[in-house]
This record gives structure tokens, sequence and C-alpha cells, in this order.
């Protein structure tokens, strides 16, 4: 029997894949939403498979925000939770060089997630419930020159969902910020990461899955990055400018 | 590069990992040769550590359809048998033949072609794969079965990885009834006995024994046997009956960290030895017990293998045939004893008639025990390696990490016909692992 619906924006992702395992294995039906959604379809057949749940599939681009009113319309219920798995890291270097790259970095990153979210928080809000999931990153929570571009869209996002939530406390409606830290991902394969503080695509997913439940407001899936962040957050900025981290 | 080794942490090789997650990442990461597939790791040496290149297929791990009405499932290499029962048991489905560790994928468990506690009644797990699709170094994919390439689907299945990747496979589940076993144990005094006792259970589903190898003398090879049904739901407890596929919830045990030193010593071996045998004549009879804790009592403690320290630990896994077992296995747990070497987990099992190109197992008896990896160990095993041949035994690779490449050829004459096959499939090259490559295959 299903616990509710639960609609994955970013399916195609690692943390998306393992989001959407962690909610079907506790009874959930799945939409899953991603670009070119025909691609999606062995995941979907996989998990109806494990998890004896009702999976669908739909094509959602992120940038074309015009077409996002009609993409909810078109989902066949209104989900009770929404997790937005949607980012892109890009490449720091071509960046700060290509203006249209940098720029595709922040829609994809900030403009486009906070513009569906925001859409179906009103759409929540005018049923009166639901829940929403926004995993955005630690690199947010100060820009640094290895990756500010990401970072910022980042920041902007955190801050988005931080009001967001503000707004929707009164309303019955809760937004839960999820802070990951290094993932184990396509995103960072090759990536040199340290063993301790990267988490698996399934621990952020069993982090959200909890997060959701106990009602957290923000998450940093391992504990020792809000230990690691509000140190970096704490060092001064005539000192941090002539930081390399 | 990182450090990689097998589930016994011996040996330990840098090696290089790819991760695909879909085929053309997968024919990607194959393309420039002497690599290997590498499940979720549980061989116990160095048979999924590549040469150049490990290629890890957990991102290759799809369903993709399972019959309810016959049990059919189709899936990818990568899927975890963990996921198949805690999938398909709640329909009455299992799997026909399983390893003693549900952390294993489909495709490992082809690849090693694993036997189970049935293997006297069902033989391995080979004989539930009705097909295989496997990519060969240009990338291209073969589906293959006992009647289309015919040649690529035999040698594959027990063929470690080195005849190509398996990529996905269709098997047979087993109806049962419940998630439960009845298990009938006897403790039985000395290796005569197991072995006669052996033969008198061949209608049993599921046989096993542990051995106490440390006992000596009048009592080398005391052993519990343990026999096992599946159960019907009218056998079991009221609250059990009413959800047959439901376990209760354990709690898992974790070895937090590698010890410095191995906690293991002749005397703590000792010890846990006489006291299994005792506690296991203790309660002697039936008894219901989970699938869970009848199958893969170590899955409970989640790396177990940590407890032999950081050295690591080996397995040595043998079979003999039936007209030498007698003999072969009291020398084989004579020496382990004299040596004072004591395994810790030492398990004795009757295999039945097995028909395949380069399985492991033979009508006959596997005996398999574990030793700390230190040189003196090391050495104690060739002194078993040549117990072994001289009783027309063979080994099994999935557990071998120390092997001298002349005790695996003189052992098995498939051997050749092997490197012969892995020529014709243009795999020699291409597929190679450590093990591969320390045993000349």
């Amino acid at each position: 029997m299903s616990k509710g619906t639960m609609l994955l924006l970013g399916a195609k992702s690692d943390i998306g894949r393992a989001v959407a395992h962690r909610f079907a294995a506790a009874g959930y039906d799945i939409q899953l939403a991603a670009r070119n959604a025909a691609a999606l379809e062995a995941t979907k057949t996989d998990l109806a498979l494990r998890h004896n749940i009702a999976v669908s599939v739909h094509d959602f681009n992120v940038l074309q925000t015009d077409t996002h009113a009609g993409f909810v319309d078109a989902l066949p219920a209104l989900p009770d939770i929404v997790v937005c798995a949607i980012g892109l890291m890009g490449d720091q270097i071509a960046n700060e060089q290509d203006f249209d790259a940098a720029t595709r970095v922040m829609r994809s990153t900030y403009e486009g997630p906070a513009h569906i979210l925001g859409l179906l928080a009103n759409r929540f809000d005018a049923r009166g419930s639901g829940q929403i999931v926004g995993i955005s990153s630690v690199a947010g929570n100060r820009g640094r020159a290895k990756n500010y571009v990401y970072g910022s869209a980042k920041a902007g996002f955190t801050a988005y969902l931080s009001g967001l939530r503000n707004r929707m406390a009164k309303r019955g409606i809760h937004v839960l910020t999820v802070l990951p830290g290094f993932v184990n991902t396509q995103m960072t394969a090759g990536m040199d990461l340290p063993e301790k503080l990267t988490a698996e695509p399934e621990e952020v997913a069993t982090a959200v899955f909890n997060g959701l439940r106990k009602g957290r407001n923000i998450i940093y899936v391992r504990p020792i990055w809000f230990v690691i962040m509000t140190i970096i957050g704490s060092i001064p900025e005539r000192i941090f400018k002539k930081m390399n981290i | 590069m990182t450090d990689l080794s097998g589930w016994g942490g011996f040996p330990k090789h840098p090696a290089t990992l790819a991760c695909p997650v879909t085929q053309a990442d997968l024919a990607r990461a194959i393309a420039d040769g002497a690599v290997i597939a590498r499940g979720n790791g549980r061989a116990y040496g160095d048979s999924a550590i590549g040469l150049r290149k490990t290629v890890q297929m957990h991102g290759l791990n799809h369903m993709i359809s399972f019959d309810r009405q016959n049990g059919f499932l189709v899936a990818e290499a990568g899927v975890l048998l963990r996921d198949v029962i805690t999938a398909f048991l709640p329909h009455g489905w299992f799997p026909p033949v399983t390893p003693g560790t549900k952390f294993v994928t489909l495709g490992g468990m082809i690849a090693a072609d694993v036997h189970g506690k049935n293997h006297h009644k069902d033989g391995s797990f080979r004989n539930f794969v009705d097909w295989l699709d496997v990519m060969d170094a240009s990338g291209v994919v073969h589906h293959c079965s006992r009647t289309q390439n015919a040649q690529l689907f035999e040698w594959s299945i027990g063929g470690m990885g080195l005849t190509g990747v398996i990529l996905r496979a269709g098997i047979r589940l087993r109806p049962v009834p419940s998630a439960w076993i009845r298990q009938t144990s006897q403790a039985l005094p000395n290796l005569d006995a197991v072995i006669t006792a052996f033969e008198g259970a061949d209608a049993a589903t599921y046989s096993v024994a542990w051995i106490d190898c440390v006992s000596r003398g009048a009592s080398l090879g005391r052993s519990i046997l343990m026999l096992g049904e599946h159960a019907t739901p009218d056998e079991l407890s009221d609250d059990a009956a009413r959800y047959p596929f439901e376990i209760p919830d354990k709690t898992k045990r974790t070895v937090p960290f590698a010890m410095p030193f191995s906690l293991l010593n002749s005397l703590s071996v000792r010890a846990f030895n006489g006291l299994y045998y005792w506690n296991g004549r203790r309660k002697a009879g039936v008894s219901f017990v989970d699938y869970d804790t009848y199958f893969y009592p170590l899955d409970a403690i989640l790396g177990w293998n940590k407890i032999y320290g950081r050295r690591g630990f080996m397995q040595f896994q043998c079979v003999l045939p039936l007209e030498t077992a007698r003999e072969g296995l009291r020398a084989l747990l004579k020496t382990t004893s004299l040596a004072g070497a004591g395994s810790f987990l030492a398990v004795l099992k009757r295999f039945g008639p097995q028909d395949s190109a380069f399985s492991f197992p033979m009508l006959g008896y596997t005996l398999a025990l574990d030793f700390p990896a230190t040189p003196g160990m090391i050495a104690l095993m060739r002194k078993l390696d040549q117990i072994t041949l001289d009783h027309q035994g063979r080994f099994y690779l999935a557990k071998d990490s120390r092997m001298a490449p002349d005790t695996l050829h003189a052992s098995d004459p498939r051997t050749a016909q092997f490197k012969q096959m892995r020529q014709e499939f243009g795999a020699t090259d291409a597929f190679q692992s450590k093990q591969s490559e320390r045993l000349f295959l």
C-alpha cells in the first residue's frame, strides 16, 4: 500500500537515484523527472521490481522555466514530497572565461531549481500539505576561488530554501535543506576526495529520509562538515582571501 | 590509485578503478585491456583486482524483469543477492543456490560459479542460469546460453571474469513456503562419524558441518552437522505462520576498524572451537531459524573480516573426490592441528556430481579453513596444497590468494583448456586479474 508519492527532480544523478530507492523501499510511489525521460525506463522498471510500488517518468528541463507549470499540471498526481537533486558544477576555470558557461551553471543550480520549487510550494500551499527537500551544497556557505560560480549559485539556492521555509512554516509545509559535503558520484569522479569526509549517495538518501521524518530544517550529511564549515566561516576575510583552500 | 584487496584483506595492490553506469561507459573502461570486473569484492584474495584497471560493477545493477509465475529473474550483473532476496522472498521466491554471504553480486556468483549447502542435491549456481550477456574486449555484447554461443556460456560460468565481462543474466529462483528453515543439528565425535552422517543425509536439502579443527587424536574432526529444510507455515509458530515471509529485525553488529594485531591466537581459537562444539552438542536437535541466521550468520557482524587484524587472512578451500576424501581430510586436519594453527571457521560440505567447464565443485568433500596472513601460515597452506594434490583434489579460485601456478595446473587438467578458450575468445590480454597473472591463466 502506497505511503504517498515522491517527485524526484534530477532522477539521473547518483544522489537522485539513491533517494528514489530509499523512498521506494519505504513504500512511496515515485515520479522520476529528468531530461530525456526515456533513458529513465531502466530505473523505473528496477524501482518497481525491487520495491513493488508505482513509478512514472516525466520529461523535465530545469532551464526551460516557462515549461515548469505545464510539467506540474501533467503529473498524474500532485506529489506529497518533492526532492530536488539538480545542480551543475561545470568547470571553474572555464566558467571564469566563458560567461555563457557560467550562466548555465548558475541557472541550472539556482534559478531553475528555485523556480520549480517555488511553483510547487504554491501548489502545496493551495492543497494545505507537502514537504520540500532541496539538495544544496556546503560550497554555498562561503565563496572560494576554486568553485565560486557553482558556490554562489548554491548560496542563492540555500538562501531561497531558508526563506521558503520561513514563509511556509506557518502554512504547515516543511522545507528541508540538505548540505551533503563531498559525495562519491559521477560529478566528483576522478577527484581525490578524503575518505572520512566523503559520503556515499545512499548515505545522503538516508539522511534526507530521516531528516524529513524528524522534521529537521538543515542537515549536514556527515556532521564533521558542520564543524569544517563553521571554522571556514569564521576565518576573517583579510586572511581568507590569501588562503588557497 | 587506491589500495585494493579482496575480502581477506590480503594481498593488497594499488589499483585504478572505473565505475561505469552504462554499457557505453563499460565498453570505454575495458577498451585498453588488462582489466577485470569486480562485483562486491567478496572473493578472498586477488581475483577481482585488475592488472591495469579494476572495473566496479555496482553501477550496473538494474533489475530488468521478474516473472512471478515461474520465478524467472533478468537482472544486471551488479545486482546484490541481498536485494534479490529483499525484493522476491516476500512473494515466495528464494535464490536456488546461495553462498555464505548475501553481499555478493549476481555477476560474481556466476563468475565464481558459487555453491551452497545444497550442492549435493542441486549442484552449483550454474544449474539455474539460463543465459548470459557477456561483453568482449571490443565492447560487443554476446548473448549466450546452453544452445547459443554455448562455449562462451560454459567457460564464463566459473571463469572468474576472465572470458569477458558478465553484463546481465537470466536466472531461475526457487519457490519456498516461508522465510524459515527447519534445522536439525547433530554433534559427531570424529571425522569418520561425520562422513558417515553426511552419506546418510543425502535426502536433506541443505547440509553442512562445522569442524573443530583444533581437536586431535580420537576426536580429530569432531563436528556439528547441520541439516536444513524450508519450513512450511503449518510447522511455524502462530505469529510466524501468519506472516511466513517476514523475519524478526536483527541488531547488526559491526567490527569498527581493523585491529592493529589479530584478536585470534591459538588460545582464543582453541577456546572458541571448544565452546562452539559443546554449545552445538547441547543444542542438538530440531529448531526453526530464519533464513538470514541459517544461511548468513556472519553477515550479522558487518566487517567480521577485520578481526584478523590489518595484515588480513587467507582461506584454504579444496575439494577431494569421494574415493580419497576420508584419508585426505584426515591428513589435512591433522596437519592443521599439528601446526597449532586451528582455523577459526572450518567448514566441511558434501558435493554432488558437477558437470561444467571450469567450475570448482566435483563429486566429493570440500573443506574450507582460514588462517591469518603470516609467512608461517603460507608455509602450512603449501603443505595442505600438497596433500590436496596427493589426493586428486582441486582448489577454489574465489578463495585463493597465494597459490603457486604449478599447484593449480597440476591439480586441474582443465586449466590448459581454459587458457586455450581464453585465447579463442580474444580475452587473454583484455581480461587479466592479479590472480590470473599469478596463476598463469
